[in-house]
């Protein structure tokens, strides 16, 4: 029998010790400052900002130095450092189309009021690894043109026009929106709700699951109606002000994906719009978020629910990394007792088996026993 | 008046909105150039908490809430009564603090000048600067089509 202990509480400090020496690593190289992880490597603390749900740069950057660059880790840290913070309210939606753009590109018009602008792009790069980057060269001023500030209005607006395309969704009038960081999670949920779980979810998962998509599991014909990324401004309405209080800018990333549809019982042939919202410069997740938003509103629009990226209660109670982690991670903790108790079933269970298969075998071990 | 009222509101909040934008350090170097006071009473903060921010589906559609952010609020009290506001985002306490004794300030009409021209105007003309050169930068991206002359003369 297995009796319950205590101890391990020098080796947890002296762990812990030795983690922080390893996280500075070698002396002679200089230590990492916060400025210098926000700065150039801005879209890692991009995605800890993301799937953390926290905007706020330095934060992330000290949770990314502080997990040693393991970002599922960061994010951890940067959503129990949420739960210590009180709550103002709820910002006013934002305005994706009085965006300050710094990117925007569409897949389905070439024309566009505002043009296409490739922005800081890794698309088109040959991905060959730059050895001028590792011997710290100087990098040019990016080129400027000027011109006039012009209107950028939403693709998925000009796509309306034609009336061949589904309106941005809308819920009914006294719906309040619902929020997974107040309410458990419950299904079927409104597309609300899926919406904020997809935007702080995995990025891995997601993009697998879109990518499923796309490769025929719950297949749904997406073209980028539009990406775009910018600074849009936040206002906050309080009480002590007769007018929204202005509360500065973040960059968000903007996916509207525009999926052909055959039509169903529910919903005439159109285009269909999955939509994707993250924070910071975080294409490939605004993307994946789209295409699951999409395949997720099978039931919605009528469609068969025959694969994994349609299944919301599937998606939805797996996208969270930092619930994954903990439960996985979970298993490496001490499991002495629930182990010992399983083993006693396992000898038991294996006892009972041979006394079945072979009576003679096992009477002549009970004998050796006694 | 009632114009006048709604004009003055905008101004208030198109200057706390430039108070939100710029960065403590330029609001601390440009109080000290302009001298401003920085006394008054702190009524609540600075402290720091979370707002959710909310997008719309589709971009226009219904909200949603997609995440929070770090705000910092202060209210203050001037000696001379008024009372001041700030929320701004991110976690830097004094810059709350003095954005809002700025609000204070710039309710008083004896001292609202000061506060444009000494504060307001040279963070705003900051701003406008950082924003051009980024949509220059941007529009310098910005694909030209044109169309291939086939060679078939």
């Amino acid at each position: 029998m297995y009796v319950a202990v205590k101890g391990g509480e020098a080796a947890i400090a002296n762990a812990h010790c030795l983690l922080a020496d390893r996280r500075r690593g070698d002396r002679s190289v200089p230590a990492l400052r916060l400025d210098q992880i926000v700065e150039q490597l801005a879209l890692g603390v991009d995605r800890v900002m993301s799937e953390g749900s926290l905007y706020d740069r330095e934060l992330a950057a000290l949770a990314i130095a502080q997990a040693r660059g393991d970002m599922i880790e960061a994010i951890f840290l940067v959503r129990a450092y949420r739960t210590t913070l009180p709550r103002f309210g709820y910002t006013n939606p934002i305005d994706t189309g009085t965006m300050l753009v710094e990117r925007r590109v569409s897949a389905t018009y070439k024309d566009l009021p505002g043009g296409q602008l490739l922005g800081p792009t890794f698309d088109y790069t040959h991905r060959l690894l730059d050895p001028e980057l590792a011997a710290g060269a100087d990098v040019a001023e990016p080129l400027r043109r000027e011109t006039e500030a012009q209107a950028m209005p939403r693709v998925s607006a000009i796509l309306a026009r034609e009336g061949l395309i589904e309106p941005d969704g809308e819920m009914p009038q006294d719906h309040v929106p619902g929020d997974i960081t107040r309410e458990p999670l419950e299904f079927p949920m409104a597309r609300d709700i899926r919406l904020q779980a997809l935007s702080r979810g995995d990025e891995g998962f997601l993009l697998a699951l879109g990518y499923s998509t796309q490769r025929g599991y719950a297949r749904n014909h997406p073209f980028v109606g539009e990406i775009r990324i910018g600074g849009v401004e936040l206002e906050l309405d309080v009480p002590e002000l007769p007018f929204a209080v202005p509360l500065g800018t973040v960059r968000v990333t903007e996916c509207q994906m525009v999926n052909q549809f055959k039509g169903s019982a529910k919903a005439p042939p159109q285009f269909t719009r999955g939509y994707g919202l993250v924070f910071g410069q975080s294409e490939r997740k605004a993307m994946a978020m789209a295409l699951c938003d999409r395949a997720l509103r099978a039931s919605e629009l009528g469609e068969d629910i025959v694969a994994a990226a349609q299944d919301e209660e599937f998606v939805i109670s797996h996208s969270d990394n930092v619930q994954a982690t903990g439960f996985v991670e979970h298993l490496k903790l001490p499991h002495y007792v629930d182990f010992q108790a399983e083993l006693d079933l396992v000898r038991r269970m294996r006892a009972e088996y041979e006394a079945r298969e072979n009576p003679a075998k096992a009477e002549e071990k009970k004998e050796a026993a006694e | 008046m009632r114009g006048q009222e709604a004009r003055d509101q905008a101004e208030r909040k198109a200057a706390m909105a430039t108070l939100a934008q710029s960065s403590g350090d330029d609001i601390v170097r440009l109080w000290n150039e302009a001298g401003l006071p920085s006394q008054a009473e702190l009524l609540r903060g600075p402290e720091t908490g979370l707002v959710t921010l909310r997008g719309r589906i589709g971009g226009g559609g219904a909200p949603f809430n997609v995440g929070e952010a770090t705000v910092t609020r202060a209210t203050v009290r001037l000696p001379s009564g008024q009372v001041g506001h700030c929320y701004a985002l991110g976690r830097d306490k004094q810059k709350a603090k003095l954005a809002a004794i700025a609000d204070a300030l710039w309710q008083d009409p004896a001292r609202r000048k000061e506060v444009e021209t000494g504060l307001i105007a040279p963070l705003r003309a900051a701003l406008t600067t950082a924003h051009e050169k980024r949509r220059a930068e941007t529009a310098a991206t910005k694909v030209d089509f044109f169309t291939m002359v086939r060679g078939e003369d």
